[in-house]
């Protein structure tokens, strides 16, 4: 850790430095307009950078804050102001056909900062690229396409970080390849990486969780299981038609062998998950959805408690409404938005009663942005949302008033 | 102009949505629709300690690495007891290997409790060979500390071991040992150097302190220093809770608050009321106890209505699982308070799951399968008009 924040700090102060001595003007700002289409394998490449007259280095990253006032049946934490995240990039092209790209995350609230992303990709055809180092495994589309400032929201879908885990990285190498013709896209990954491990069936949010894996970091040097996990993706984009995806994620989980002995079964992980993004032509509303399905072997001596199948995923809707100088602000754009979320975390009967097992949510969150910039986003969401517990009670209701601004920088 | 007009608008508008905010959340709900919550009149210091206790019973979750198992029943307080109420079939815990006042002769074998769930690698346990058993609902843990605190004496005036007033109720407390780490309260009654216990399906737990510590080991396999012995290898180990959570959990237990009766001026509910009387229902749940002395001032010297008389009573062949604890027979149950009754859907999965093993899918139905000294009073709902039925029912669910 201490080494992770001197190198940034000497990355930083460098930056500064010369930022100090080179004529501004050698400053280069790529203008990306983030709502341009591209596959959503693309997104870590698809950012805002800022280059230094002829440094090979880019940098970029962005930074998420929030005000919220939530409540629960009627019990309110009142206001808190929450700075979620702030992202650096650091990407270095360092021949014509071999960049290297890191992603580092620093999340105070959860007292972690981590690094999400920083692999080497080395082209070998356009169809053919091996990608070594921290990857990012490409289930579903938010996993690879979270940028705060891409989103119209404060939250990030539920189904996408607390049943799917967000940001979820690992050591691990692969290959990777696109394909272009007209308004046709076509793209592939598939990695052999490190995994997830037994707290994904016991852990303190007495579910079946797998971002309780994340909070393993022995991951990135041994991996509870040995085999390594599976993660492929397929995407297809048509410019008139949308993004269509289809990925899976797999591999044995737990720790079954320890010093030669075998002290447990095999116990097998697979993830699946489709995602679509289109434009409407003419009204120009932006539609992005994703869903995945869980099945994960869970010992039947077990409990219940812990679901060895889960499903959920979200729906965004982003009408443009305005697009023109606002307050001094070219091209600026105002958005209305609605998410739609539901999580199941525990599919099924009860053994005991042969009665559905609860544990699942609905959202509802409407919500309007305002853009100055693409790169830039104000905005505020009102949250409704039903919980239900595991025995199907009567569902807790919550609400909730969000404010937040994203940018990248 | 125009500018300065926008800018105002949104002003206006971001001061008028954070000043009423809270009006676009959910409304909390009656209180009285609330098992959950501590009783009026906690000082600061003890709401902290509440709170703890809340924590740890509704949000501690046991994992194989702080403890659980490595058999257990469930993984955390908060799994059996929902809001407070009572359990689900989810969570029915069974007993085995005890037929009469000579003790369980399964203790070798996993007895009492089965620990029918095992982290993964391990296997749970099974019932042994010719052991009989008895499943158990978690009951709800509202008013306990109230019911912690009627005195040894009311119990035994509301006993009537030879039926001396002839209407068929008995009634007998369950006398127990104590295990080392209960000090007896004050005043307690004692026969033979055991002591009235009144918790629990049999009434097999002395005190909130003994039911805590039994449930952490018997239900999640968690030690503690009051009762270090591992549920699994039967070894004393370290402990794996501290002493300050089980003791805050006991005063959160001790400091929840009474059910609040709904509807109470609601004439069919009032008509129930008589009615319940009238059948003698109240012969066992008795409607109204009161605490003595605490020093917790908010509990002292109470009057209450738990619909329960604490006491062990025959019902009857059809709810005897040949299964006992304590000086229990096998056909006795400890009167189990109706209060929060209406409330139990709630956490219960939105039906009835009643008496003692949740096979009841309504009132009626527990009613109709009371036997034993209760049969005078069955036999008389029976009998009642459709009408008298119902508002016997909404009285119930009332409570």
């Amino acid at each position: 850790m201490k080494k992770v924040i001197t190198t940034l700090t000497i990355i930083l102060i460098g930056y500064y430095i010369a930022e100090a001595q080179i004529d501004p003007k050698l400053l280069k700002r790529s203008t990306l307009d983030t709502a341009k289409q591209s596959l959503n394998m693309d997104a870590v490449y698809e950012r805002p950078f800022i280059t230094v007259g002829k440094l090979p280095v880019s940098l970029g990253g962005y930074m998420e804050a929030n005000w919220q006032h939530s409540g629960t049946d009627g019990v309110s934490e009142g206001h808190q102001f929450q700075f979620r995240r702030m992202t650096l990039f650091v990407a270095s092209t360092i021949s014509k056909r071999i960049k290297f790209l890191s992603e580092i995350e620093f999340e105070p609230a959860e007292k972690e900062i981590a690094i999400e992303f920083a692999a080497l990709d080395l082209e070998l055809h356009p169809l053919l690229n091996l990608r070594g180092g921290m990857i990012m495994n490409p289930i579903g589309a938010f996993n690879q396409n979270h940028d705060g400032p891409k989103w119209e929201f404060t939250d990030r879908p539920i189904a996408m970080t607390q049943m799917l885990p967000a940001t979820w990285s690992n050591a691990g190498f692969g290959i990777y390849g696109k394909h272009y013709n007209t308004n046709w896209m076509f793209g592939y990954e598939i990695y052999a990486s490190s995994g997830f491990d037994n707290s994904i069936i016991a852990n303190k949010e007495n579910k079946t969780f797998l971002p309780a894996a994340k909070e393993n970091t022995e991951r990135f040097e041994e991996m509870a299981s040995g085999q390594p996990l599976l993660t492929g993706k397929i995407a297809v984009r048509h410019n008139k038609i949308g993004e269509i995806g289809l990925s899976y994620m797999g591999g044995i989980y737990n720790k079954w062998l320890d010093d030669g002995i075998v002290i447990d079964d095999k116990r097998r992980l697979n993830i699946f998950a489709i995602d679509f993004n289109t434009t409407l032509p003419n009204l120009n509303t932006f539609i992005t959805a994703e869903w995945a399905w869980i099945n994960i072997d869970v010992p039947t001596t077990y409990s219940q408690q812990f679901g060895n199948k889960q499903q959920g995923g979200y729906a965004d809707i982003v009408q443009p409404i305005l697009k023109r100088e606002i307050l001094g602000w070219q091209n600026a754009t105002i958005n209305l938005a609605c998410r739609f979320e539901y999580v199941d975390w525990n599919v099924g009967k009860f053994k005991e009663t042969d009665e559905n097992i609860g544990d699942e949510l609905w959202s509802i969150m409407p919500g309007i942005s305002f853009r100055p910039r693409p790169q830039t986003v104000l905005r505020a969401n009102y949250r409704i949302q039903s919980q239900k517990d595991l025995l199907g009670n009567p569902p807790t209701k919550t609400a909730a008033i969000q404010f937040g601004v994203s940018t990248y920088f | 102009m125009k500018k300065s007009l926008l800018v105002t608008c949104i002003l206006v508008g971001l001061v008028t949505i954070i000043q009423s905010c809270s009006k676009l959340e959910p409304a909390s709900p009656k209180d009285e629709n609330l098992l959950d919550g501590p009783v009026e009149g906690l000082s600061y210091e003890e709401s902290r300690r509440f709170l703890s206790g809340d924590v740890a019973f509704n949000d501690e979750i046991f994992t194989p690495e702080k403890g659980l198992g490595p058999v257990f029943v469930a993984t955390s307080c908060g799994s059996c007891h929902a809001g407070d109420g009572k359990g689900h079939p989810f969570t029915t815990l069974t007993r085995f290997g005890q037929i009469d006042e000579t003790g369980n002769k399964f203790l070798n074998q996993g007895g009492p409790q089965l620990q029918n769930r095992a982290i993964p690698g391990y296997m749970p346990e099974q019932i042994p060979l010719g052991a009989t058993f008895s499943k158990f609902t978690p009951p709800a843990n509202t008013g306990l500390g109230l019911l912690e605190l009627v005195s040894d004496a009311d119990i035994l005036a509301m006993a009537d071991p030879d039926d001396n007033d002839n209407d068929g109720i008995s009634g007998v407390p369950n006398y127990g040992n104590l295990p080392q780490y209960i000090i007896p309260f004050a005043n307690a009654i004692q026969k033979d150097g055991k002591y009235i216990h009144r918790f629990g399906k049999k009434a097999a737990a002395y005190s909130l302190l003994h039911q805590t510590v039994n449930a952490y080991n018997q239900d999640i396999g968690i030690t503690s220093s009051y009762d270090p012995v591992d549920v699994y290898t039967h070894l004393t180990i370290d402990p794996e809770i501290s002493t300050q959570t089980v003791n805050d959990v006991v005063f959160y237990l001790q400091t929840l608050k009474a059910p609040i009766q709904r509807q109470q001026n609601d004439s069919e509910v009032k008509n129930g009321r008589v009615i319940f009387d009238r059948i003698n229902c109240s012969g066992c749940h008795k409607p109204t106890l009161k605490t003595g002395i605490s020093t917790t001032k908010a509990l002292s010297n109470k009057t209450f209505h738990p619909y329960t008389d604490l006491l062990l009573h025959d019902m009857g062949a059809g709810l005897d699982d040949a299964y006992t604890e304590g000086t229990a027979k096998t056909f006795e149950w400890r009167t189990p308070p109706l209060w929060g009754l209406g409330l139990s859907p709630n956490s219960q999965g939105g039906q009835y799951h009643l008496l003692h093993d949740g096979r009841a899918k309504s009132i009626e139905e527990a009613i109709t399968l009371h036997g034993g000294e209760a049969a005078n009073a069955r036999n008389e709902y029976i009998q009642l008009s459709a009408a008298d039925k119902n508002a016997l029912i909404k009285f119930l669910k009332s409570l």
